[in-house]
């Protein structure tokens, strides 16, 4: 109190009229700016104020880029106006008409990618999340050695994708890989490696890996979602009679439902747009059987130098997933409300 | 966020009416400043921190140059792997930069790119006018690369400063851009290939001398196949190799990869038989492990060759791979690959005029340096050394008087080079080529690899996929 009724020099001549105290040239200025600006609209302004930073960055680092795209998928951007854009000419829709005419090679390409793709992303999120629900359902619990196993639960996701997926490649190699000396060597399950990095089984290893990668973060959202449900309904529950699947069913999974739909969501997203575990696991050319959307057209573009092709296509994988997401969340939503 | 703007104003607003007695002075007011100071405060703090923002985006530009305006005597230079790893060419490059420094004041950072990566990376430096000042290219690429204008084009004054056109070997000069126009880069390092052997199991397996004839390749092949070991290596998944052979394959069938008015033709029956023979290594004589397919970096077919797991291997120098290896270069010989027989047509090719080539980025501010860099690279002693290291050939006449050059491996390659090497098509789509032929030939190689019967219909639905590709591109 003592402090507060001493006079400061600042507060005394805040309560003076703008302007007439003692002259301390910096901070009237201020203040004369300040008066400007009415009261409601300094209330109002200071949440946006605040955010600006991030809006600018995500203006920066997202938008730009992303128009800067929209715009290259319209140009005849090939090798003679790489160095200078602006000189390239104007293509019109034509990289759009060839990235979805299915009768010929690159649109042919882009249809079997996409397929390929849908059929990764379901599987990976399939398993993702079966994965990460039963190790969070059975980590709830408490044991010794939780903690433990928690963390080394948590370490595939914790290691950078490049350490992790090289690792992948090297185990799946057919004469020196590990992969082939357990099945073949030790277990004495096949007669012939099979290849893993090359043809059919390539779909396979880089889904083992992927889901690998991922479920650990599935399971940390569901852990951390589970600390959440009220330990009386169980118990209530329990005294109804209820065993530990009618619990399961109709007491952990509905309440984990908010988190999952939000989970669901950013697997897919992330699943569908990842570049790095193909990228890491294949190099520069994925085989067929693997070629997921996104490295197919980095390779596209680099391929014929035609970076216009390229951006189409990015800008048609951008439109699909826009309208999935919104699809889900719609309906989602509604289901939610419904029920 | 909100939520906490809304509490923080309502607290002042309770403060602000809690008390007001005369002879303290108003809260009121005290409040209405302390907000106002925490709001100019919060201006202040968005103001420098959009600042620095700014800063950072000009910084990249403007500090770049300030440092160079300060220290102008460093350049960046992007190296190809010439040896059997990035390290290793790292300490060969080490000395001759550090003579370089000594003798000039500037200092060359250097960073060897694996092939893999090396063509993308200076397509992105290209379209970002960011990177290196001088890079090593493959000398297939110079066409395509000059069509980008990405590099300063080495016109009569700069290639007088480097001692002139008439310095330089003639096939290696010819592949530095498209006819007519100053070359996009200098030739560093020739090479073709070759049909590199081990004299060993050579010799284990009762051969006396290497293939001649085609027949003959196969027929040695199936005499080294045996025990785990392999005829021969090949870089199944490395879309330079593959392109490199169905070059050379093509040329022995007759086989043009771009017509009269340059529209590409890769799916020719003839360019469907040359890749039909090369695939047929693995495919049929069963002479190529099929593990082979995964290769892709460009030096596991090689150290299958050292390691003694395959008895040939058709590529260009592998001195510096061998010696690393611990194989001494009486361990293994050169010799051509063989040329098909006169009577069925084609031409009398079995190499291609590959090699290396240093070029010097327009968007360098230092190009002085760079050039300066490009003298010395070319300069007799550095073309001596370093040819030396990687078993490749001098691309300047004089830096052949050294004995090394006389050796047996090094005549070999130059006798094929100076006869019977083709040069790969100097436009500006051949990079393309490589690209999407290479690309194919993985796929079918990994078809191969995993049984699936390999047929012309299959190679050509291949190729022509790869044609319509390129035509969709252009």
């Amino acid at each position: 109190m003592v402090v507060s009724t001493t006079p400061r020099p600042g507060a005394r001549r805040g309560a003076r009229s703008p302007g007439g105290g003692p002259p301390r040239p910096g901070r009237r200025g201020l203040d004369r700016v300040t008066a400007l600006i009415p009261v409601r609209l300094r209330r109002l302004g200071l949440p946006y104020l605040l955010i600006l930073p991030a809006i600018l960055l995500e203006l920066l680092i997202h938008l730009v880029p992303m128009v800067v795209g929209i715009a290259m998928s319209f140009l005849k951007l090939t090798q003679f106006f790489i160095r200078n854009w602006s000189a390239a000419p104007g293509a019109g829709l034509a990289n759009y008409e060839i990235a979805v005419d299915f009768d010929s090679a690159v649109g042919r390409g882009l249809l079997h990618s996409f397929t390929v793709t849908v059929a990764f992303t379901l599987l990976a999120i399939g398993l993702a999340w079966l994965l990460g629900t039963a190790g969070a359902v059975l980590m709830q619990g408490s044991f010794r050695g939780r903690g433990l196993l928690r963390t080394l639960f948590l370490v595939p996701y914790a290691l950078p994708a490049y350490a992790a997926v090289i690792t992948w490649s090297f185990m799946f190699q057919r004469d020196s890989g590990m992969v082939n000396h357990v099945l073949v060597d030790q277990l004495g399950l096949a007669d012939d490696r099979p290849f893993w990095l090359i043809g059919g089984n390539s779909f396979v290893a880089l889904l083992v890996t992927y889901v690998w990668r991922t479920w650990p973060f599935a399971f940390l959202m569901l852990m951390a979602a589970l600390q959440n449900i009220p330990s009386d309904l169980y118990e209530a529950s329990a005294i109804d009679g209820a065993g530990w699947w009618k619990q399961l069913r109709s007491i952990t999974l509905p309440m984990l439902r908010p988190v999952n739909q939000v989970l669901v969501l950013v697997l897919f997203l992330w699943t569908f747009n990842d570049f790095n575990t193909p990228y890491v696991l294949f190099g520069k050319s994925a085989p067929e059987e693997a070629d997921l959307i996104s490295i197919h057209i980095y390779q596209s573009s680099f391929v014929t130098w035609n970076f216009g092709s390229g951006s189409a296509m990015s800008v048609l994988l951008l439109l699909f997933l826009l309208l999935v997401t919104a699809v889900y969340l719609v309906a989602t939503s509604r289901r939610r409300s419904d029920a | 966020m909100l939520s906490a703007v809304t509490a923080l104003s309502g607290g002042d607003n309770a403060g602000g009416t809690g008390s007001t007695t005369a002879d303290t002075p108003s809260p009121t007011p005290r409040g209405t400043t302390m907000r106002m100071r925490s709001l100019v405060k919060a201006g202040a703090l968005l103001l420098a921190v959009s600042t620095s923002i700014a800063a950072c985006g000009a910084g990249e530009g403007g500090g770049a140059a300030a440092t160079e305006a300060a220290a102008p005597k460093t350049l960046t230079y992007w190296a190809s792997n010439q040896g059997p790893s990035l390290e290793a060419d790292a300490e060969v490059l080490k000395p001759e930069l550090a003579r370089f420094e000594k003798e000039t004041g500037i200092k060359v950072n250097v960073e060897v790119v694996p092939w893999s990566d090396l063509l993308n990376r200076i397509l992105a430096a290209t379209t970002s006018g960011k990177g290196p000042d001088v890079v090593n290219i493959g000398n297939t690429w110079s066409a395509s690369l000059q069509a980008t204008g990405a590099f300063v084009p080495f016109d009569d004054e700069l290639l007088a400063k480097l001692g002139g056109k008439e310095r330089f070997l003639g096939p290696s000069l010819a592949a530095t851009g498209a006819q007519g126009q100053p070359p996009a880069a200098v030739p560093i390092y020739g090479m073709t290939y070759g049909l590199i052997y081990n004299k060993k199991m050579f010799a284990e397996a009762g051969i006396e001398a290497p293939p001649k004839t085609w027949d003959e390749l196969i027929a040695t092949g199936k005499k080294l196949t045996k025990d785990g070991k392999w005829g021969l290596a090949v870089e199944g998944a490395s879309v330079s190799e593959n392109a490199h052979h169905a070059f050379i394959f093509g040329q022995q069938h007759g086989s043009e990869l771009f017509d009269a008015s340059g529209r590409p033709q890769f799916d020719s029956d003839k360019q469907v038989a040359a890749t039909k023979q090369f695939l047929d290594l693995m495919a049929v004589h069963k002479i190529v492990n099929p593990s082979n397919a995964e290769y892709a970096n460009g030096t596991q077919a090689v150290q299958d060759f050292t390691s003694g797991k395959a008895g040939m291997l058709l590529w260009q120098s592998i001195t510096s791979s061998a010696k690393a290896a611990g194989m001494s270069e009486d361990d293994y010989g050169v010799a051509p690959i063989p040329l098909p027989d006169p009577s069925q047509g084609g031409k009398q090719v079995n190499g291609m005029v590959a090699g290396i080539n240093l070029a010097i980025f327009k968007h360098s501010e230092n190009q002085d340096a760079a050039a300066e860099f490009v003298k010395f690279m070319t300069g007799k002693q550095a073309q001596q050394n370093l040819n030396k290291a990687y078993g490749s050939l001098p691309t300047v006449t004089d830096a052949y008087d050294d004995p090394a050059f006389q050796s047996e491996h090094i005549k070999a390659f130059q006798q094929i080079l100076a006869t019977t090497a083709a040069p790969l098509p100097q436009v500006p789509e051949e990079s393309q080529f490589e690209t999407l032929v290479g690309t194919a030939m993985n796929q079918l190689f990994a078809d191969v690899a995993s049984g699936k019967p390999v047929t012309e219909e299959h190679i050509k639905a291949k190729l022509t996929e790869a044609n319509e590709k390129m035509q969709a591109g252009s």
